[in-house]
């Protein structure tokens, strides 16, 4: 299948980034094989698929880039509106949050908290699942083990929480790359022709 | 089932950026090493792997493990051109210090300091954070990095033309943009799953 880092950044082959990219083909290939064990795993027993896509949906808005969560709203149905509807009242800024208590507390940055709008509509492991997904998108310095037990308390296991957190922190990932990498592209290079 | 949260009552997290040598706690169970299957060892890539609770526990998922950890090597490792590995340490530094990961930026604090021998300059950016004067190349690569990592992302062809104005060229750009990337995915795993000690 089409690699989707180049699929969202929009590199062609025989192109400058394309040649850059296999320069780094072991990173390409694993970048891609991150998306595929994330997005078509072999087990499905931890966290289902459309628990997935949504999570990615809510992630991509929340990093402001809703052209790479419609990518993810493709197998998703009539659900992506109403993740959409929440990552857009979930927006903030960040890294926010706080340091252990010490030298660094003067670092500390308030931010806001957030609880799920539509939490009946979604269900209370979707629901726990953004809430996770919004602390390790804006503020990640204050996760606790609090935040872990109320994912269980909702019904996730060990391994789901494991996916979770490693599907979260991919795409903050994957939205940086392609981020980049089209900032690349639309540079002109020293000798004034674009590099995409 | 061990679908129970780990907490350590008694302990005394790390409260300051250090380059000394941290352990890490983790608050889920980890894989016990005798559950450990093949797929497992392809997860881990590395067998000393299964003496450490921090990969353990992300062994409970070894398909993403396994891409996870063969992305990173080829980002930090990869030795054919493009950015000199202190600048990719450099970039993973700077995430780190900027999204509060003490445990990264511990580690990755350490390999720039050896391949730089700039240790000065390593202990301004973990003291000051990241806008510490480091001088004009190590600047823009932390800015880079910066650029990269804050939302809203603010990373657009005014920084790259920053980092060609210090010499920086394409390859050595997307390194860097695959340094400070890679550390937004490795600082929330290790944030969110446990806890450093001294």
């Amino acid at each position: 299948m089409a690699d989707i880092i180049d699929q969202l950044v929009g590199i062609q082959p025989g192109t400058k980034l394309d040649g850059i990219r296999a320069q780094r083909q072991q990173a390409r290939d694993n970048a891609q094989a991150s998306y595929l064990a994330l997005f078509q795993p072999d087990s499905l027993a931890d966290m289902s698929l459309s628990e997935r896509h949504a999570v990615a949906v809510f992630v991509c808005v929340l990093h402001g880039k809703p052209d790479i969560a419609a990518f993810y709203a493709e197998d998703l149905g009539a659900e992506a509106r109403m993740i959409e509807v929440e990552a857009a009242l979930a927006i903030t800024t960040g890294p926010y949050g706080k340091y252990p208590e010490g030298v660094l507390s003067a670092e500390d940055v308030a931010g806001p908290p957030y609880t799920p709008g539509h939490a009946a509509a979604l269900g209370p492991r979707l629901a726990a699942a953004l809430a996770h997904a919004h602390l390790l998108v804006f503020h990640p310095r204050d996760a606790a083990p609090e935040a872990l037990q109320a994912l269980i308390d909702a019904g996730w296991s060990t391994t789901g929480i494991v996916t979770l957190s490693q599907l979260i922190s991919f795409l903050s990932f994957q939205i940086r790359v392609v981020v980049g990498l089209r900032a690349l592209g639309a540079s002109s290079d020293p000798k004034g022709s674009p590099v995409g | 089932m061990t679908d129970t949260v780990i907490t350590y009552p008694d302990h005394h997290e790390p409260t300051a950026f250090t380059r000394d040598m941290l352990g890490w706690l983790p608050w889920l169970e980890p894989l016990p090493e005798a559950e450990l299957t093949d797929r497992h060892r392809h997860g881990l890539v590395e067998p000393a792997r299964a003496k450490n609770p921090y990969f353990m526990l992300l062994a409970r998922d070894p398909d993403i493990l396994g891409a996870r950890t063969r992305t990173d090597k080829d980002i930090f490792y990869n030795p054919n051109a493009g950015l000199p590995r202190a600048e990719r340490e450099l970039s993973a530094a700077a995430t780190s210090r900027l999204n509060g990961c003490i445990y990264c930026a511990s580690v990755h604090a350490r390999f720039a300091v050896q391949h730089s021998k700039r240790d000065q300059d390593v202990d301004k950016l973990l003291a000051e954070g990241v806008g510490a004067d480091l001088g004009p190349r190590w600047n823009a690569v932390v800015a880079a990095s910066v650029a990269l990592t804050a939302i809203p992302l603010t990373f657009d062809t005014d920084t790259i033309k920053s980092l060609r104005d210090q010499g920086l060229d394409d390859l050595e750009i997307s390194d860097l943009i695959h340094g400070a990337a890679f550390f937004n995915w490795a600082n929330r795993l290790m944030l969110s799953l446990g806890v450093p000690k001294a």
